[in-house]
Order: C-alpha cells, then structure tokens, then sequence
C-alpha cells in the first residue's frame, strides 16, 4: 500500500501542483437491530477505497475509486487534477494553504475489548433480553433494541511528507419502547434516543450501559406517558437533562461555529451562520458561566482521533469563555481568517468524500450545581429529558426542540409528569438566560453518530459533554 | 459502468454458489461528480466511482446482510461467507415468508447517453454562465451542479433477474444579496432538459428587493411552492404511507381506510413508471413498481409494501422495497400530488392576507400519528395583501398537522414540477416528487427567524 501511496505523491510533485494528499480507508460495520422479538436486521458492512485531493493553480479538484490498483490511482489522480484545472477558472479568491511540518505517526483508539471479537450469540441475546422485557407491558407495541460496532482504519499521505494511520474503533446501544393506545404515539429510550449512546471505546462500552436493568422503567414510563397531561403552554424555566442539552450544544453552538458555514461554503445545503467572523473575541454567547471547549483529546467521546484528514493533530481548544465567543472550528484554508493555524476539525465520512469542518467532541464545562439543588431553586418550571424531534433555521438562530418527556418542577420540587414536550428559542438569548449548569458528577459524554452536512452528504461522529442546566423565560409548548 | 451483460452473469454466479435456502444479490454502482459553488465562485468539486454489492441470505426464516464494495470475485466469495455465517446465528423471523418470485419488469428508458458530455471543463463552463447572469443582476449565487450514472441489478435464487441504468442530473441554485435569497432547482435523467437561464430567473425574481420586515407567528393563507408542497408529502411517506408504519399501528392512516381525512382536492400517489417523474421501473427486490393511491379525493385508500410486509397480510409487494435490511419500511420514493384547476398567479389573486412560501428548512416530526411538523422558511418568502405579493418577510418557524393542512387546502396548481434537493447521503439514487403548488386556508406559524 505504501509503495502506491508514494506513486501517487510522485505524481503530484511530477505534475507541479501545490499541494495534494491521499486517504485510504477502510472500514467495516456490524449492526444489529431487534424488533418486537425479531432480529430484523443482522448486517456486516466492509468498505474500502481512496480519495486523492489536488490544490492547483489556487483551486481545490477531488476523485475517488473504491478499486485500490496502481492504474486506477494514477487514473484518478488524473482526474482531480483535470477538475482541479478546470475549476481554477471559475474560483474565487486563490486558496492560501500554509504548508506544515510533516507529520509521520500513528494513533489508535485504546479500548479495553474489541466490539467485534464478542460472539454475536452474546450481543444478540442482550439485545433480545432487553426487548423481551420491554414487550412484557401490554401498552408497548414496538420494542426495540440496537448495537453497532465500527471500526476505521485510515491512512493520510500527503506531498508534505506526512504519514499518518490511525485505526479508530466505536461502539453503541440503546433501547427505546414505543408505547401506542387510541391514536397516541409514546416513545421512551435509554441510554438516549435514536439508537442509544455511542463512544470511541470497546466492548466495555456496551457493558457499562447496563441495558438490561433501564428496560422495564423504559416500557414503563412510555407507557405512562398515554396518559400523561400534555405540555402547558407558556413561558417559563426549563431544566435540560444532559442527554438533551448535548443536542442543543450540537445544533445551536457547534454548527454554528464552524468557519466554513460562516464563510459561506455550506450556503447552499445545510446553510450558514448568525455568527460572523468579526463576533470573535467579542460577542456575548452565552451567560458568563457558559464555556464550551472543542477537544478532539477526550478519551472516549465520539469526536476523538489523533489526526484530522489534513493531517493535523487533535486538539482542546476554548470556543466560548464566560459566555464569550473566542474561537471557531477551523481548517487549514479557512483559520488564516482569524490570523490563526487549523485547530484540526477537518474530517471526512470516509474516502469517498472531502473533508469538512466537523464538530470533534464540543463540550459545555461542568458548574457548580448538583441537579437535586438546581430543582430546589427552581419554583416553578419543566425538568425535560431526551430528544424527540429537533429543528433549527438555516443560520441556527431559531431553534424548537421537543423532547420525550417532562416534569413540572412546582416549589422545588419534581411534580407530574407531561407529554409532548416542545419548547423553542432563539439562539443567543436562550444561552445568555442559561443561570445554573450541574456540575462534574451530573457531567456526561454524549455521542451523537448521525451528524449530516456537505454535498454528497455526509455523516460525522461527534461528542456533547454536558451535565443538567437551567434556562430561564423559555417558551414550551409550542404545538397548543 | 459494468453493463447489463457482466452484472447479471456475476450476480447469478455469486447466488448460485450459495449454500443458503434463499439468496438475493443487489449491485448499485456509481460514477458521479458534484461541482459546489458559493459567493459566485467554485469551492468544491468532486468524482467518484464505486460499486456495491449487498447480499441477503436466508436459512429457514433466519435471514443476514452483508455489504461490501470489494468486488473481486474472491472477496464476493467471502462475503457470500460471510453472510451464511451470520444467518447461522441469527433467530427465525416467524414473519418472513420467503424472498419474492420474479414478475416482469417495464421496458423504461432511464439512462441517457448524453450525460457524459458533461465533462469538468463543461460543467464549469455553465456554472460561469449562471456566474454571469447573476453578477449582471447585481447578486451573488451559491448552490451544487451534480450527475451521475448508476446501475441497479438485483438477482435472487427465485429468478429474479432485474438490471437497469440510470442518469442523473440536478441543479440547485440559492441567489442572494444582503436582504434576501432565493431558491430554484432541477432534476432530471436529461441532461439537455437543463436550462440554466430559466433556472437563475427563477431564483433571481424571488431575492428581495427590500429589507425584509417581520411578520407575527399566528395562523395565515399560505401559497406553497411545489418545493415546500413536496417536502411536506414526502414527510408523510416516510411517517405514515407504508406498510410497515400501518402494521406496527404508527401511521395516521391506521383505522382510517377509506375514510375522508383531507380535502377532495388531495389526491396523492407513489408511481415509479409515470415519466412525468424519475422513473424507477423496479424496487431494489427486482419487483416492478405499482401505482399506489395514498388519498384519492381526500379519502385514505392504500399503502405501499415489500415482499415482507406484503407477506403478513397475504398480499403481493407494490415494488416499493429499499436497499436491505431495511427496517424503516417500504417508504415510497416516487410520489406524485395530482395538480389542480388553478393557476399560481389566480391562487395569489385569491389571497386577502397570507404568506407565499418557496421552501421550508430543516423539517422534523413534533407527533407522528397527527403528521405534526415543524420547519423554518428559507430562500423566498413574502407577505400577500389583497391578491398581490407586497414584500419579503423573515423567515417564520411553523408548526403544523400536514393533515390539517391538506383538509383545507383550497386551491391546487395545474402546472407540477419534480422537486428533488438531490442530496445525497451513503450510496446515490436520486429519485423526486412530483408536486404542485396548494393553497392553504389556515397554516399554522409558530414563530419567527431573529434574522
């Protein structure tokens, strides 16, 4: 492999272009999906191949082949630098790529059990146990339990001399059941919805989830949920548990921080940016205790590598300090526009497709509250847990949220229990009104592995620390 | 391109070795490229080619999957292994019936040759063009210029031999100045059908001539484009048009068959072999597509299946199965609303107060048994007083029953138009709705952008 990496590299520096690099990857999948007491889906995914990108005459060409043979590179080669030529005449400003020391090394995830070396007998028996007690409540109509294991090795070369492999392992669950009576849909899950909680660790992962003993309150609480009162509707304070709160970092701070959607490259898909470049060092975000860190370092989130795909090494770096905005996410063409070098957010969803700034894992730090004490301040509000729905505008500004369930906090202290809730905002606002965040004993990590931006679309993993905190004046209840 | 010749033979081959009680082999191949520009310049442009072979075997009613694009005949042979291993372990589905028997297959025409005219240096050329027109209107444009070629061939050890080719092209472009934007796009399997001067024109005329100024949240008359109609109907494939969504009782339409749940004005349908629309004369089993009728005249009348949800009720497929395993169900991915008697300008002229709305934002489900949604407006929105469109507004955030909305829609568009973003994620199958646009007595605005 190294010998048509480094055919490649020649080429590049035979044909005089300013820059290129190459990604192999491959990647293999298992899944597992049960429903209602079926495995209904059972599946190994095995993938492979290459993407070559050009920088020349200050413009950006791209081609990929899943085939990994000496003529088949050359030939793709071939054709990112005939797209590369011809896009040259019709880019705008000329692509500044400062060059970087190379880097030559390699990084793997360290896990304790490798996801793929456990029988499937063994995960599939999990997976049923915790579907068949879910089933055991007669208001569950659908029961379901999942598992995924990943794992992605990729090698970067690039005509800098650098040499990077990295061999990236993750694993997941989670159970959700649904719960339906008179027309009435009612869905709880655990560890977070939408397939459960995902990290860059081994087997050990799915273990200390502890499925099997959440699955009977799981059923339970959908099922209490049918007859539930529904969400009031008004203006009031809201306590975010973490698993939601990591969604509402993900859509209205890391999106919107990402340099390429403010730059406007994302414009036509996934849209921009409120933020503007010149809100850097200045712009009130968030209350003074808001910090968020990206930190591509922390051993086990979901956004964790040695490397970006441009080959720059993962690192913490401060977003929001006090409520300030301070930095952005950044790539090696687009940090000259705060004077800085890439913070190393660059990835792409495998070697069919570009890099892009991608969220790594983007962290709200602990407070000083302990949930019980957060609730006990509260007179009066909502206590709202997992994500049902999300939707947010184009330049992540206006945002509504409807969660699985919720609480009526009244006189500091938890009440009934409310169905459908929903409450929305409007970015800057909502974070400025944030006045107690829970501290490092509630703070967790969140993965959340079904992030989509770019064209051709692309699907990142990414990390949410966060622990419970509280918003006031919020408006719930949207749907009344 | 593999060709017609060299797949079947290859798939069979593959199927016939199998040790399996069932065996199916789906291949879909891909040689694309997407060009992006922003700000009236490229940024990013991209080929690729792969190919991918899916095999799904059975023992009994134990079935597994196994995907890989490592396509040398040894590696197919591994994964063939592979996938037998995995069934080994596998619990019997006692709802799986058995794969389906071949049924013939329309004769469509879905590939046309013309698409590989469209080299880089062509591409780029017509993206200047658009450049050009847009630069001489004092604006600037962003957007993506995508095509492709795809092959589908599907076997299964029942006989099923299906194969076909297909091209692809779509367009969108988002033009905008500092007030405004606006939106248009197209889709098609010709590429002479691209008409890039109608295409900038139409965006052009939507970006705001003045500040946009703010409208309160409340309930308005909306005129919906076809792209905003076709996002809301696809939403109602997804959640409650299928088979699967019935039997699992998470569809609104459980218990409502033929019953009256919209407007008579509504009549909405999956239909794979009408060319009005992208053609897709078989589903990724290898059984041709059916024609199946969601609403007629407002009245709840059927649902699409798979050979497995098919198999429950004792019914045959409608050709509508996605890439196995799928546990969505067989969500239809070809739908048509039937346009109506008016045009869009008497719809607007019919107007007293209202929103016009070209495209909605980032929708998602609030509850799904009332097909409530939310979403924002994006790229083209304005305030209509007295049958005229008086100026843009900000963007509004609406949260809305697509049920209710249809029971009281009022007006309907002769002329429809494919819609199709072209997005897309994993392996490439563009596929569109066919929509008009609709009025709507009574749409329901939750909110409003800060913007």
């Amino acid at each position: 492999m190294k010998e048509l990496i480094q055919n490649i590299l020649d080429l590049a520096k035979l044909k005089k272009v300013d820059y290129a690099d190459i990604r192999v990857v491959r990647r293999q999948v298992q899944e597992i999906e049960v429903k209602n007491g079926n495995v209904e889906a059972l599946t190994h995914d095995e993938d492979m191949g290459f993407g070559i990108r050009i920088l020349f005459k200050g413009a950006w060409g791209f081609a990929c082949s899943s085939k990994i043979r000496k003529k088949e590179m050359e030939d793709v080669f071939g054709k990112a630098l005939k797209i590369a030529r011809a896009s040259s005449k019709a880019r705008g400003e000329e692509i500044l790529f400062v060059s970087r020391p190379p880097e030559i090394d390699r990084f793997k995830t360290s896990i304790a059990v490798d996801p793929f070396s456990i029988p499937l007998e063994r995960k599939v028996d999990l997976l049923l146990s915790c579907d068949d007690i879910m089933r055991r409540h007669k208001k569950v109509k659908i029961s379901e339990a999942f598992m995924g294991s990943y794992e992605t090795e990729k090698t970067f070369a690039s005509t800098e001399g650098s040499f990077i492999e990295q061999e990236i392992v993750e694993c997941g669950a989670g159970i959700a059941a649904t719960a339906i009576e008179g027309g009435e849909v009612q869905v709880r899950s655990y560890p977070n919805s939408f397939r459960g909680n995902f990290a860059t660790r081994g087997y050990e992962w799915i273990e200390s989830l502890a499925l099997l003993e959440h699955a009977e309150r799981v059923a339970e609480e959908a099922a209490q949920l049918l007859m539930a009162k529904s969400c009031p509707s008004k203006v009031t304070t809201v306590i975010l548990d973490s698993s939601q709160l990591a969604l509402q970092i993900h859509e209205s701070i890391g999106h919107p921080v990402e340099l390429d959607r403010i730059l406007g490259t994302e414009a036509s898909y996934a849209g921009t940016s409120f933020v503007k470049l010149e809100m850097v060092g200045s712009f009130r975000y968030g209350s003074p205790i808001v910090n968020i860190v990206a930190d591509a370092t922390f051993p086990g989130g979901l956004g964790t590598f040695g490397y970006d795909d441009e080959g720059v090494k993962a690192q913490r770096v401060p977003i929001i300090a006090q409520g300030i905005l301070v930095n952005l996410l950044t790539s090696r063409e687009t940090a000259r526009h705060l004077g800085k070098e890439s913070n190393g957010t660059m990835r792409a969803d495998g070697w069919n497709r570009i890099p892009l700034i991608r969220m790594t894992n983007i962290n709200l730090e602990p407070g000083e509250w302990t949930l019980e004490g957060m609730v006990a301040d509260t007179e009066e509000g909502l206590l709202l847990s997992t994500n049902r729905s999300w939707s947010i505008d184009d330049k992540r500004i206006n945002f509504q949220f409807g969660t699985e369930i919720g609480w009526e906090i009244k006189g500091g202290k938890i009440g009934e229990m409310v169905k459908n809730p929903t409450y929305t905002g409007i970015t800057p606002q909502f974070w400025n009104s944030c006045d107690a965040i829970g501290n490092r004993d509630h703070w967790q990590m969140w993965g959340t592995p079904n992030c989509g931006k770019g064209e051709p679309g692309q699907v990142a993993h990414v990390g949410h620390g966060a622990a419970p905190a509280r918003f006031r004046n919020v408006q719930v209840g949207v749907m009344k | 391109m593999i060709g017609r010749e060299r797949s079947i033979p290859l798939l069979r081959k593959i199927v016939q070795q199998s040790s399996a009680d069932q065996t199916e082999a789906v291949l879909l191949t891909e040689d694309s490229s997407l060009t992006r520009f922003t700000q009236s310049a490229i940024h990013q442009h991209v080929a690729e080619r792969n190919g991918t072979l899916i095999l799904r075997v059975v023992l009994g009613k134990r079935i597994a999957v196994v995907t890989t694009n490592l396509l040398k005949y040894s590696s197919l042979r591994d994964s063939l292994q592979k996938a037998t291993s995995l069934a080994e372990v596998q619990r019997p589905n006692e709802a799986f019936i058995s794969l389906p028997e071949p049924k013939p297959i329309p004769d469509v025409d879905t590939f046309s040759k013309k698409i590989d005219r469209l080299t880089p240096e062509r591409k780029v050329r017509i993206i200047r063009d658009l450049f050009s027109i847009v630069r001489g209107k004092g604006l600037h444009v962003s957007g993506a210029f995508s095509h492709g070629k795809v092959e589908l061939a599907v076997v299964n050890s029942l006989g099923v031999e299906a194969y076909q080719r297909y091209s692809d092209l779509f367009f969108h472009l988002i033009a905008e100045n500092e007030m405004g934007s606006g939106y248009s796009s197209f889709v098609s399997r010709d590429p002479d059908q691209l008409d890039i001067d109608s295409l900038a024109r139409e965006a052009i005329e939507k970006v705001s001539k003045g500040e946009p100024t703010e409208i309160g949240p409340g309930e308005y008359e909306v005129i919906l484009e076809p792209y905003a109609v076709s996002e809301l109907i696809s939403f109602l494939g997804y959640l409650g048009f299928h088979a699967l969504a019935v039997q699992e009782g998470r569809s609104f339409f459980c218990e409502e068959f033929g019953k009256k749940m919209v407007d008579e004005k509504v009549t909405i349908y999956d239909d794979g072999l009408d060319p009005e629309g992208l053609q897709v004369p078989f589903d990724f089993e290898g059984i041709p597509k059916q024609k199946v009728t969601f609403f007629e005249e407002g009245v709840a009348r059927g649902v699409t299946y798979d050979s497995f949800t098919a198999a429950r009720e004792g019914k045959s497929s409608t050709g509508h199965a996605l890439i196995a395993p799928n546990t969505e169900g067989p969500i239809p991915i070809n739908l048509f609303m039937k346009g109506g008697e008016s045009s869009l300008e008497e719809m607007i002229r019919s107007v007293r107060k209202g929103i016009y709305v070209t495209r909605f934002h980032y929708i998602n489900v609030v509850e799904p048994m009332k097909a409530v949604l939310t979403g924002m407006t994006r790229d083209g929105t304005f305030l209509i007083e007295d049958g005229e469109i008086k100026r843009p507004v900000k963007n509004l955030r609406f949260t809305e029953s697509v049920l209710r909305a249809l029971s009281r829609v009022s007006a309907v568009s002769r002329d429809r138009r494919v819609c199709s973003e072209g997005t897309v994620y994993s392996r490439r199958f563009v596929t569109g709705v066919v929509a008009p646009a609709i009025k709507i007595d009574g749409f329901n605005f939750s909110g409003v952008s800060a913007l």
